[in-house]
């Protein structure tokens, strides 16, 4: 079963390698919306370091919704996730090593980006630890909830969109205690409890989400 | 060894076929015919458990595919539409980390064996994506020759494949069922295979008697 999971991770990311399009697309997405604020708002450094937080995880959240989409759907036009569902394995496993793979190509660039992006906002060196902490927390889950959302709109037309609808909902958790812990940390009340329940959403999204994944992709394969 | 009792398929509101019964023992090859839409690949979707049948069952030794679960697919080996396999990835990658996620062993050099049989020896390091659709035919094909399972499911493997392909087709066929396999095969194209017993079975939805092959 390790075997497999390892096989799995290492075929996404070898995918991702030849493909490096849509990884630096979603990356651009991320640094350019992140940059767009600054200039929009006017230059005033109180101001912008209270909205860093909710603009660096809101952007990260629009970054991730752009490569969801592709999470599935590329095994499933070219008949590997047929295959996959008749390996001799559960296909939940299969869905934690996508899920695992797609953090690795989609959330950990944004986690390396933010602290570069957080200096735009004035963020004091520890704001800029615990941002950087936090997303590399919070992403995980953003993964693997939006797995549940890719399966679910698997081979729909205009699925990009029904997916926004479905997962955006699903990740205000994610959203309101991955930001909330910068904002503590920045009002001096300490960012533990924040970062604590960002942790458990993710161990829960990442190790939960994939059983509903492959009964959905199941589905989709009828 | 392959038993289908009773089988119903239902599209939305349209029944494609109902009460089809057959049983495939070791060495024997099915070939489904039927027109177009007449429910062949949704018939083969059923008998590898990826679509459940609305009613009726299919056994395989004498069990529920249902409840082997696992134990079924580890001798499954299901060949559909689609080729399954990675336009950027080269075909001897394709083969070694398909067999990888089906856990089938598969060192590189029986991959170049496999690779050279299918006849795309040379063509080994190039993406797939420059390769013509026969050729990628050939790079799905090339599971049938390294893995040894006892059910090989396929749809339409002609498609696309040239002349010496289709010979080469026909005779792995013949060496699996010699070899004591089971084979359930739609074409349309009459299906040279040297072997003893060669079942027919006609899906029709309107129930005309099937015109001789």
């Amino acid at each position: 079963m390790l075997l497999l999971f390892r096989a799995v991770i290492g075929r996404d990311l070898r995918l991702a390698m030849r493909r490096q399009a849509d990884v630096v697309a979603a990356m651009f997405f991320f640094i350019i919306v992140v940059s767009l604020f600054p200039l929009g708002v006017g230059p005033e450094p109180d101001q912008l370091r209270k909205l860093a937080p909710g603009v660096l995880w809101v952007a990260a959240l629009l970054a991730t919704m752009l490569s969801l989409p592709r999470l599935f759907a590329d095994d499933y036009r070219d008949g590997t996730l047929e295959q996959l569902a008749l390996a001799p394995q559960p296909l939940g496993v299969v869905v934690l090593a996508k899920v695992v793979a797609h953090w690795l190509i989609a959330g950990l660039p944004l986690v390396m980006l933010a602290p570069v992006l957080g200096i735009q906002f004035d963020l004091s060196n520890d704001a800029l630890a615990v941002l950087t902490l936090s997303l590399l927390i919070g992403t995980p889950a953003l993964s693997g909830i939006g797995a549940i959302g890719a399966a679910l709109t698997l081979g729909v037309r205009g699925g990009g969109v029904l997916l926004s609808l479905l997962i955006l909902p699903l990740y205000i958790p994610v959203l309101i205690f991955g930001a909330g812990a910068v904002d503590a940390t920045v009002t001096g009340l300490g960012p533990q409890a924040h970062l604590s329940l960002l942790g458990a959403l993710t161990l829960g999204g990442v190790f939960f989400a994939p059983w509903p994944t492959a009964a959905a992709l199941r589905v989709a394969l009828e | 060894m392959l038993e289908a009792s009773n089988l119903e398929c239902l599209r939305g509101e349209r029944r494609l076929f109902s009460g089809v019964d057959f049983r495939l023992d070791s060495g024997e090859m099915l070939s489904l015919q039927g027109k177009n839409g007449s429910g062949k690949t949704s018939l083969l979707r059923m008998l590898c458990g990826l679509t459940p049948p609305a009613n009726g069952e299919v056994r395989w030794r004498d069990q529920s595919i249902t409840t082997l679960g696992d134990e079924f697919h580890r001798e499954l080996c299901y060949l559909g539409h689609h080729n399954a396999i990675k336009e950027e990835l080269t075909p001897l990658e394709n083969i070694v980390s398909s067999a990888r996620l089906a856990q089938e062993k598969l060192d590189e050099q029986a991959a170049l064996e496999a690779l050279a049989c299918v006849g795309l020896l040379g063509r080994e390091e190039l993406a797939c994506r420059y390769l013509s659709q026969g050729q990628k035919r050939r790079v799905a094909l090339a599971r049938l020759v390294h893995e040894k399972r006892a059910l090989w499911i396929l749809d339409e493997p002609y498609v696309a494949l040239d002349a010496s392909a289709v010979e080469l087709v026909a005779t792995l066929v013949g060496e699996h069922l010699r070899r004591g396999g089971l084979a359930v095969i739609t074409t349309h194209q009459p299906v040279r295979v040297s072997a003893e017993r060669v079942r027919e079975l006609w899906l029709d939805t309107d129930d005309a008697a099937p015109a001789p092959f």
